[in-house]
């Protein structure tokens, strides 16, 4: 019965921000399809989501509800929505490029051997009604244009911060499916024995607004405190470039660039980061770039929006001053 | 202990990407290539239990052109024991399917505890090999490790997995797959006398008619995705350079700039 389909990553009762943002960019694909835009909720406890879901768009939620799907685990969560999909063939499944929305999407298109675009940043449907994803390759060197072999689903997974969601309307009720999966315990094979917690309250680099990264030129970790407080001010979140991660200063979780993470939030604040091939591989898509650095030649000012050349440890504290007083105004 | 690593060469990360004039390939001419940053992690991973454990063989299975010769003697002259070398013009131009295809073929009739590859190769950036290749040998597969301990009887595995926010600690019976990322050890660089013996170790070229796959299911053909059309990047232009006397002043007027004019704050 095809449909557009959107996996609905959801963390601590929460859905993750990236799950409305697909259901907006996809709303279009399923009008152009003349298909019905629907979201998969899996877990242990999920229905109580549902209508989050349908307010961003969705017209149906499928709760796919068993004890033993509790926690996220690969084998688990590969079960019950590839039987799902195969059950209900729908035309086009998109996931949210996160950890898990990697891990279960690569599993789950071995599974139904069919293609899988990683990490896209556009979506668009064809005239036939296939799939066209959008790209970064060669850590975003250059872009692809993507197409899929005829087997469906056509999956995708798309950047988080990239597409926009549409305004919630409470009113746009979806019609709920409740499904009770086959999951055995031979088909989890891993045990979860713990999950350490290390972001706090703060949302992840990868959902982030505003990013505020120290690398080399903070000189040692007792000085981020300064870009923990400018990023409290802007409700933002601190990140680190790899000197300052492999310097023991900043957690690997911190990381910014090629071999960390890939970011896009509206405002990224680089202080005492030269700004190498690697670094802008994972900040260069930002939709504001300001630059704090005492050497005007440093690479990272090609690619800024706004730069200040000067000592960051003489900036950082009355920029943070400066954006209270903007903000109590 | 028997460790197979799947090792991709891929161009290096300071490597300047075009696309060819008619936009529907890369064009690699002049460009150096490596053994993909996130294998290396992998190599080392394979390398240091089989030191823990004192016993065993780490094998290299990498599926390229020609050139991957070089990425694979770079792993055997770290330590690793031997290699094999899918190398035909039929396994080109794959995603990460139909390459996975092929892999697992190979590795099939292999004998293996425990399987590794890279989170994902930096040239397709696909982050899909590692659990393809569970999928298709039928083992559970754990994404993006930053930690690895083998248990006292050598039949189960603890790994840490880097996950938004927090790490997972996961428990698994071997044989399985596993991907590592930054954080999981620091490779190590192949010593001389290592870049010596490597020269004699054992590197199995692999054709397409060795596997007992057809061309349809491999490379280009076997893939489920396809590049139509690549592109550059807009350009990033240079912005402005905030101007003040003092450190103060620019601070006051950056955070003017970015409330009235880029309004982001
Ligand atoms: C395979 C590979 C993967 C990599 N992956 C990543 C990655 O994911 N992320 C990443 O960041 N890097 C990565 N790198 C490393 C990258 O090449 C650079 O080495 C790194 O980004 C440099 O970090 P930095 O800018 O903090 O340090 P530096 O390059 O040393 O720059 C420090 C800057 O601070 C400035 N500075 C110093 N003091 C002050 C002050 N008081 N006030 C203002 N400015 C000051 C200096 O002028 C200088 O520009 C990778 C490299 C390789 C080979
Ligand atoms: N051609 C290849 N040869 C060997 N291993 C590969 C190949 N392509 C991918 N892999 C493995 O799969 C991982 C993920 O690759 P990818 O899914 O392409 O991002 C890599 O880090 C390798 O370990």
């Amino acid at each position: 019965m095809a449909g557009i389909w959107v996996y609905a990553e959801h963390r601590d009762g929460t859905i993750r921000k990236v799950t409305f943002e697909i259901l907006g960019e996809a709303k279009k694909l399923a009008e152009q399809k003349g298909e019905e835009l629907c979201a998969v909720l899996v877990g242990a406890d999920v229905e109580g989501m549902a209508s989050k879901l349908g307010a961003y768009g969705a017209e149906r939620v499928y709760c796919v509800e068993a004890e033993s799907l509790s926690g996220y685990t690969t084998g688990g969560f590969t079960k019950a929505l590839s039987d799902l999909v195969q059950q209900e063939k729908p035309s086009i499944l998109l996931l949210g490029a996160t950890a898990n929305g990697k891990d279960l999407s690569a599993r789950v298109a071995g599974r139904l051997k069919v293609g899988l675009a990683t990490d896209c940043t556009g979506i668009a449907v064809d005239d036939a009604g296939t799939l066209q994803a959008r790209r970064p390759m060669f850590a975003g060197k250059v872009y692809a244009e993507v197409s899929f072999s005829d087997v469906t689903p056509q999956m995708a997974s798309i950047r988080p911060n990239v597409l926009l969601a549409l305004e919630p309307d409470e009113t746009r009720k979806p019609e709920v499916i409740k499904i009770t999966p086959d999951v055995k315990p031979e088909d989890i094979r891993i045990a979860v024995k713990d999950i350490m917690k290390t972001g706090g309250e703060k949302p992840d680099l990868t959902e982030a607004e505003i990013i505020v990264s120290g690398g080399r030129g903070m000189k040692g970790p007792e000085n981020y405190h300064i870009l923990e407080e400018l990023a409290d001010v802007l409700s933002g979140v601190v990140g680190a470039s790899r000197a300052a991660v492999d310097a023991g200063w900043r957690p690997q979780s911190d990381q910014v660039g090629q071999s960390g993470k890939v970011v896009t939030p509206n405002l990224y604040i680089a202080a005492g980061i030269s700004g190498s091939i690697q670094h802008l591989a994972g900040m260069g898509t930002s939709k504001v770039i300001v630059a704090i650095n005492k050497d005007p030649e440093a690479p990272i000012f090609k690619k800024a929006d706004y730069g200040v050349v000067d000592d960051l440890f003489k900036v950082v504290p009355p920029l943070t001053e400066q954006v209270k007083k903007l903000k109590a105004e | 202990m028997e460790i197979i690593v799947c090792l991709k060469q891929v161009p290096d990360t300071e490597a300047e990407i075009r696309p060819t004039p008619d936009n529907t390939e890369i064009n690699y001419e002049g460009i150096k290539f490596v053994m993909n940053v996130y294998d290396e992690y992998a190599v080392e991973e394979a390398l240091q239990i089989k030191e823990r454990v004192g016993e065993g063989t780490v094998t290299i299975v990498t599926l390229g052109p020609e050139r991957a010769v070089e990425s694979i003697r770079t792993a055997l002259a770290m330590g690793a024991d031997k290699a094999v070398h899918l190398d035909d013009p039929a396994f080109g131009g794959g995603d990460a399917y139909s390459t996975a295809k092929a892999l697992a073929k190979a590795i099939e009739g292999m004998s293996y505890d425990i399987i590794f590859c890279g989170k994902q190769a930096i040239d397709d950036d696909l982050a899909q090999g590692g659990n393809i290749l569970g999928e298709f040998l039928n083992l559970p597969s754990i994404t993006g490790i930053v930690k690895f301990d083998l248990s006292e009887d050598k039949k189960k595995a603890t790994v840490q997995r880097q996950i938004e926010g927090g790490i997972e600690v996961l428990e698994v019976s071997l044989p399985a797959v596993f991907t590592a990322t930054k954080g999981l050890n620091e490779p190590r660089y192949p010593s001389l006398p290592g870049i010596m013996k490597a020269k004699k170790k054992e590197l199995k070229p692999i054709k397409l008619a060795d596997l007992g796959l057809s061309e349809e299911e491999v490379g280009k053909k076997g893939a489920q995705i396809q590049v139509l059309k690549f592109s550059l990047p807009p350009v990033r232009q240079a912005g402005t350079i905030v101007g003040g006397d003092t450190p103060e002043e620019k601070a006051e007027n950056l955070a003017k700039l970015l409330r009235e004019e880029a309004k982001v704050i």
